[in-house]
């Protein structure tokens, strides 16, 4: 509003000028002015007025167009690429209002994008409810996230998702073991959410833009980024030119990878940095590592951190160089499932679990005084 | 050859240079002109006859007897060498893939592990390195055979190596362990496996070289035979219109021998060459396939395991789009390929005793398959604790444990069964061959002496 206001003083005052350059009326003009000091300024009052109303009625109205056109064609939300909101930036967008409406919209922050919680009960719920028992989809290779113990004999799975579908359980039916687990490969967690075969996924999915579009996100839970690992003797300090020459690993499919492919196109990687090699899982880039078949891995440093945990002579080398955000992803017509989840979110890390958890899980390798040793700041929708 | 009437018909050269005549010939054409002269008297004849009989004869058993030998030795390789190494190359294929069955039956048991599993990896991994020797000290060097030797030499440490750090990893509870299985694995079902494979089908060439060797008529034998015993009869027809002797009893002998040798050589090749096509028919072609069906069923078993261990880490994006966990797909490939198999087995197999361990594995294979179903089913619905007691528990009534050791158990039986089958037939073929060679030798020579005698006989009349 106030943007606007300033805009319309700095017109009318444009406007002025050029009638005052008109050479032999300028006493006429004086006068006029003079004239219309008492006015003038009522006037330029009301025109500002209508504009910032004219703008206020507009905007949702934009709005709305912009976002319908992004939701609309799905090969137009398809060319926005699978990686996270930083991906959105280079993307032509037929007009500058539509574009900038629709990055703020849809693409900016797509961890804001989640419903505000609440304490409802809808469809999705009573199913569960109705079923006596709460489907959670999750991973069993990361380490310290969710993977089974094959020293327990229980056989029960454990780490931080693991905890916090627990405490799902716990709220929506009063007991934290009516929670039934099916591991999940990460390239079928949105179809198994769509497919209704889960209820939830809990595996460390990153909150993105293009799966925002097929499913709906919890507020996020954990704050990640992607990061470099390498044994804690190599000159490889993290992202960047110390990476010339070296073999980078990464997982098929995964962010990292997309990352790594654009930023040598792009000239942001030395251009001598292998990084043929790529692997199904996440996990195994920590074998070629071992093996000596690579110099440095790239992945999320949540998962890093995992690897690292696996092997004291490996360590996370620099900062992240992207900022991710995990969130629990639900079926996009479990609105009232989504709100629950949110408000349980709040819950846990108002109550300590959240902490409790990372302390148990994370503290080890993330650090208690790294960004991600708190939750991280929630904005709704 | 050297016998005495032809030497005495062809004097040396030199006694006939006394006369220094105007045309000087040389000593050759003189000899010539004087065998041209002889020819035409009767004993000229006749010792041309006897020198073509002998000839024939002789080189008659001598084609016989390397004829034989080389098929001899030929059928013996398929008994005692080319098979046995064939069957070496098999066993280091089964001995690998069962290692892998093991080391990842032994990872999913994890704490439960038994020293039985233990033991019979260590012990496949044994007969593999033991059998690669064999295999290396009997190839060509720079061969094919021996350049698969070497890359399975240096797999085998690598896999090893890869196999113990999945094991101690996942005793220090740490998930790369499953990684590194999986990574075992990968080196096993898709570097070595294939090439004990190929090994296994170089023998089986060198094996099918053999049975090429040893089983092919051998027509410059029986022709020369028939050839030398037509001679004889036309020797003998022209001694009765002459003489009106009925029988010389030189002549005689030599066709009887000659007569011998030919059924002999006919015969015996004939019941080794049929011993021999058996052996291939009822033992090789039922081996291949049992070999086959063995390591496929080993392969679906590392495959289950695996679902178990990986439970998603790698998935198999197929042809309509959808993904499936790898595993679960490869182990559906490779239950198809023993239905298969077995199937093919079943109808190379020419006796009861052969099909009943084949019948066997099938019906178990079908019991495993709908066990293993079971076990995918709870895998599924998020009962991983049920999956796996399905998989390596050892209830008899629910466990596929139970099932894949019966199929395996068959599956060796029925390999026993055709293998003594293939070595009786092998035998048998190679046992009518004995004392061919040697016999056409002596026989050979007999007849020669006897057709030389019989035909000195005559030549005596004109002395």
């Amino acid at each position: 509003m106030g943007g606007t206001a300033m805009g319309g003083t700095a017109m009318g005052g444009v406007a002025m000028g050029g009638k005052a350059g008109k050479g032999g009326v300028m006493l006429w003009a004086r006068r006029l002015r003079t004239g219309l000091r008492g006015w003038g300024g009522v006037g330029a009052m009301a025109l500002v007025c209508a504009l910032a109303l004219a703008f206020a009625l507009l905007l949702p109205l934009l709005g709305s167009r912009a976002d319908g056109s992004a939701g609309g064609p799905p090969g137009q939300s398809g060319q926005s690429g699978p990686g996270g909101q930083s991906e959105q930036g280079g993307q032509g967008w037929p007009g500058p209002a539509r574009g900038t409406q629709a990055r703020a919209g849809r693409c900016d922050h797509p961890q804001d994008r989640s419903p505000s919680p609440a304490d409802t009960e809808g469809a999705a719920i009573r199913a569960i409810k109705a079923r006596g028992y709460l489907v959670v989809g999750v991973d069993q290779n990361s380490y310290r996230w969710g993977y089974r113990n094959p020293n327990d004999a229980s056989g029960e799975l454990e780490g931080f998702d693991i905890d916090l579908a627990h405490a799902i359980a716990k709220d929506l039916l009063h007991d934290e073991k009516l929670v039934q687990f099916r591991a999940i490969p990460t390239n079928e967690r949105i179809t198994a959410v769509e497919d209704g075969r889960v209820d939830m996924v809990v595996r460390t999915m990153t909150i993105t833009c293009e799966r925002l579009e097929k499913v709906a996100f919890s507020a996020p839970y954990f704050l990640t980024g992607q990061q470099v690992l390498a044994p804690k003797t190599s000159p490889v300090h993290g992202y960047g030119p110390s990476l010339a020459g070296r073999r980078i690993c990464s997982a098929d499919g995964s962010t990292a990878h997309d990352r790594l492919v654009r930023d040598r196109r792009e000239h942001r990687l030395p251009a001598t940095a292998d990084i043929s090699t790529v692997v199904p899982n996440q996990l195994d880039c920590l074998v070629r590592l071992q093996l000596g078949e690579v110099d440095a891995v790239v992945t999320d440093g949540a998962l890093a951190a995992g690897q690292a945990a696996q092997d004291p002579t490996v360590g996370l080398k620099g900062r992240r160089f992207t900022t991710d955000y995990y969130g629990v992803a639900m079926n996009r017509k479990a609105t009232d499932l989504v709100r629950r989840v949110n408000l349980i979110l709040e819950d846990y890390r108002r109550d300590g679990g959240w902490k409790a958890s990372y302390d148990k899980w994370l503290a080890p390798t993330l650090g208690r005084t790294s960004e991600s040793a708190t939750p991280p700041a929630v904005r709704y929708r | 050859m050297t016998h005495p009437p032809t030497t005495a018909a062809a004097p040396p050269g030199p006694r006939t240079s006394p006369a220094p005549a105007p045309p000087r010939r040389t000593a050759f054409a003189e000899g010539v002109d004087r065998l041209r002269a002889a020819a035409v008297t009767e004993p000229g004849r006749l010792r041309t006859i006897g020198a073509v009989l002998a000839l024939l004869v002789v080189a008659f058993g001598a084609v016989t007897a390397w004829q034989t030998t080389g098929r001899a030795t030929a059928a013996d390789d398929v008994l005692t060498s080319s098979q046995p190494l064939s069957s070496d190359a098999a066993d280091i294929y089964r001995s690998l893939a069962d290692a892998n069955t093991k080391a990842t039956s032994g990872y999913l048991a994890g704490p439960n592990e038994t020293r039985r599993t233990r033991a019979a990896y260590e012990k496949d991994i044994r007969t593999a390195a033991a059998k690669l020797v064999t295999a290396a000290a009997n190839s060509d060097p720079g061969s094919p055979a021996a350049t698969t030797i070497a890359e399975l030499n240096t797999l085998l440490p690598r896999y090893k190596g890869l196999v113990e750090a999945a094991r101690a990893n996942n005793r220090q509870g740490f998930p790369v362990g499953g990684a590194y299985l999986r990574e075992a694995n990968d080196t096993m079902q898709h570097r070595m496996l294939p090439a004990a494979e190929a090994l296994y089908a170089k023998e089986n060439q060198r094996l099918l070289a053999d049975y090429g060797d040893a089983t092919p008529y051998p027509w410059a034998a029986i022709g020369l035979g028939v050839l030398a015993l037509g001679a004889l009869a036309w020797a003998q027809r022209r001694h009765y219109l002459r003489t009106h002797r009925v029988l010389n009893p030189g002549l005689v002998a030599a066709t009887a021998a000659t007569a011998v040798v030919l059924l002999w050589l006919v015969a015996g090749h004939g019941v080794a060459r049929a011993d021999l096509k058996h052996s291939y028919d009822r033992g090789v072609r039922s081996l291949a396939v049992l070999y086959d069906a063995r390591v496929a069923s080993l392969k679906a078993r590392s495959d289950e395991n695996l679902t178990l261990v990986s439970r998603g880490a790698e998935t198999k994006r197929l042809t309509d789009g959808t993904a499936e966990d790898a595993y679960a797909w490869a182990w559906d490939r490779e239950i198809a390929r023993l239905g298969g198999k077995l199937r093919r087995a079943s109808v190379l197999a020419d006796d009861a005793a052969g099909r009943r361990p084949v019948h066997t594995a099938d019906s178990s294979m079908r019991e495993w398959r709908s066990r293993h179903e079971k076990a995918r089913a709870k895998n599924d619905a998020g009962d991983y604790q049920g999956a796996r007691d399905l998989v390596v528990g050892t209830d008899a009534k629910t466990s596929t444990t139970v099932c894949f050791d019966n199929v395996d158990a068959s599956l060796a039986a029925a390999l026993v069964h055709e293998t003594d089958q293939f070595r009786a037939a092998a035998r048998d073929g190679r046992d009518a061959l004995t004392g061919l060679p040697a016999g056409s030798v002596v026989l050979a020579l007999l007849g020669t002496a006897s057709a030389l005698l019989g035909i000195g006989r005559r030549l005596s009349e004109y002395r």
